[in-house]
């Protein structure tokens, strides 16, 4: 029994770990608690609901149709890179129009004051367009099959675990094999001297966004597949999404999927104990014990007092 | 006409509402610098504390100790402010944006337990029958109406000049001194843990004040009443009316609750049926480009912050300006 909410923590963590990895890298390279972060996940699972809505004359009756176990198709395989395009996007406008302006008057609180009031308003936004109730991908019924005694997954599940793995792979080889990966994580060291040595501060903020709102977009469409699609869908993880990034040290990205694995975990085996409602709650918990204990997290920075 | 007038009534009464809530933010946030993202949790622990206290089962409530509405208020200022210094002492040490991220936390977490704790908050439907004070003096409903008005409006009136008070003295200067800067106010012997702890609590009890004025109104109180909306609301209130000025806290709390009013009467008027549910949501929308503009283009707001508090200074400057 308990393998089985062991399981389940495993794979909420690896969604929370993925829309932690993008919030820690804009966290550490933009240097602001981003509240809007919560919205791309959502914005992503809504924008690929969108584009499968506009799709529907060309795409099979029967929904998104199937990959053998999985319960979308080809039209999903499609709308998913688009979505993530589009909300990256988002993320850029959002940072042209808010972010930059405010940040060039200074302040990093006016920063995190402005991305609060955003997030509401792009939550709200997505009430008015698609209205409160849930919504799904598809139709189509996922069977969990018996993996291990006592543990069933959807083959939608185990799609989720290898999409978060090969996309975490891929970006610790840009982060560490690549120019840009040198830049960002130069930037996020130490700005100043990153600049004086000849890294363009705005592209480097600019593929800051790209790469995280794009995880946080694929991490909505895992979400909208294995679970469901709801306007809230991402303002529900936020606090998960700061647990995790902050419990696996600000600006390292094994160290927020750690962290997401360390929150699903803990958020999972709780259930049992204190009911599904107080999920919110553990991850909090965790939150302020991190911060009181040891502020620079697992894997974050030496010097850092946090 | 006369609708009109009740509807004026009722309009005013939740805008000075809102006003406390921006009193007690800007003394947080306006004069000490604290980024309070958990206003909407102080809120609901007046407003549930003070119908606990004055609830009775008789009612309806699950549990209520009957008590008077005067204590009822004090007792929500009491909770509001126990509740402020457990998570002021935990996280005031925090910097600004962990403090930002705990007291969200803190919110989110209060909004669960009100919406999980079915036998001491009645849980999703929340609780009512709460008593409304002096009902006995007045019967007719828009002539009470009137009367709560006049009372809030005392409330509000006591608050803002306590204030005032409180921000010109040599307290308020300490204050503002560690606001700029930490590290000088220390070196003069001044303690800013103590100094920021006690503004935030003392903050945080207007906001449970502003809890319990509002239940005593409506009559219940439901879990959906203290959703982080309304933590923005008080946000952004306070950033348009210009935050570290009181007047400012007043005069955004009472335009922007006017602006809402009016855009949710201009939505009802303009959607279709089908949509009217989701007005509220576009409502959100078009405040969040208000706080966003304003953010932009003024961020003093309105009435900016004063740059000289103290008495003592301002009658040298008069004095100096009239030989």
């Amino acid at each position: 029994m308990w393998l089985q909410q062991v399981t389940n923590g495993v794979i909420l963590g690896a969604t929370i770990g993925l829309g932690a990895i993008g919030l820690t890298l804009t966290y550490s390279i933009l240097r602001f608690a981003n509240f809007t972060h919560g919205e791309f996940i959502a914005w992503g699972a809504y924008f690929a609901l969108g584009l499968l809505a506009l799709a529907a004359p060309w795409a099979p009756d029967a929904g998104p149709g199937h990959f053998g176990p999985l319960t979308v198709g080809w039209p999903f395989v499609a709308a998913a890179p688009l979505a993530v395009a589009l909300t990256a996007g988002l993320a850029l406008g959002l940072d042209r129009v808010l972010f930059r302006p405010l940040a060039r008057r200074g302040a990093g609180l006016t920063l995190a004051i402005a991305s609060f009031g955003a997030s509401l308003a792009l939550r709200n936004a997505l009430v008015f367009l698609y209205g409160p109730q849930p919504d799904y991908f598809t139709r189509e019924i996922p069977i969990a099959r018996a993996v291990l005694p006592g543990v069933r997954v959807t083959a939608d599940q185990v799609f989720l675990l290898a999409v978060t793995l090969v996309l975490v792979a891929a970006l610790h080889l840009v982060l560490t094999r690549t120019g840009l990966g040198r830049a960002m994580r130069a930037t996020s060291e130490n700005p100043a001297l990153a600049e004086v040595a000849g890294i363009d501060p705005s592209r480097v903020a600019r593929w800051t966004w790209i790469i995280g709102a794009g995880l946080a977009a694929v991490g909505g469409l895992l979400v909208g597949l294995t679970v469901q699609i709801r306007p809230l869908m991402g303002a529900e993880l936020l606090l998960p999404l700061f647990a995790a990034a902050i419990l696996g040290g600000i600006g390292s990205v094994p160290g927020a999927l750690l962290g997401g694995l360390i929150v699903g975990l803990a958020e999972a085996l709780a259930v049992p104990l204190v009911g599904a409602e107080y999920r919110a709650a553990v991850a909090f918990l965790i939150l302020l014990v991190v911060l009181l204990v040891r502020p620079r997290g697992l894997l974050g920075p030496r010097g850092d007092a946090g | 006409m006369v609708d009109l007038a009740a509807y004026l009534v009722f309009f005013l009464v939740i805008a000075l509402f809102y006003a406390l809530i921006c009193l007690g933010l800007n003394l947080q946030w306006g004069f000490t610098g604290l980024f309070n993202v958990g206003v909407a949790g102080f809120v609901a622990v007046g407003a549930y504390g003070s119908a606990l206290l004055t609830g009775t089962r008789a009612a309806g409530q699950p549990a209520g100790l009957g008590l008077p509405v005067s204590l009822g208020w004090l007792g929500a200022m009491v909770l509001a402010g126990l509740a402020a210094t457990i998570v002021g002492t935990v996280t005031l040490r925090l910097r600004q944006d962990y403090l930002a991220i705990s007291t969200f936390g803190v919110a989110v977490t209060l909004q669960l337990v009100a919406q999980n704790a079915e036998r001491l908050t009645g849980g999703p439907f929340g609780l009512h029958g709460i008593p409304r004070p002096l009902h006995e003096l007045v019967r007719d409903p828009r002539l009470y109406n009137l009367l709560y008005l006049a009372l809030v409006a005392a409330v509000v009136v006591v608050a803002y000049i306590g204030l005032e008070r409180l921000v010109r003295s040599p307290w308020g200067r300490v204050l503002r001194a560690i606001r700029e800067d930490e590290a000088a106010a220390i070196a003069l012997g001044k303690s800013a843990a103590a100094f920021r702890l006690q503004a935030f609590v003392l903050g945080s009890m207007v906001m449970g004040l502003a809890g319990a004025v509002y239940v005593h109104f409506i009559g219940f109180v439901a879990p959906e009443d203290f959703l982080p909306t309304l933590t923005f609301q008080a946000w952004t209130m306070l950033v348009i009316g210009g935050s570290g000025n009181n007047r400012g806290a007043l005069v955004g709390a009472v335009g922007v609750w006017a602006l809402w009013s009016a855009s949710g009467a201009l939505l009802t008027a303009v959607l279709p049926q089908e949509m009217q549910a989701r007005g509220a949501a576009l409502q959100v929308v078009l405040i969040g480009v208000a706080l966003a503009g304003v953010l932009l283009a003024r961020p003093r707001g309105l009435l900016g912050e004063e740059a000289v508090v103290s008495r003592h200074a301002r009658l040298t400057l008069s004095e100096s300006r009239n030989p």
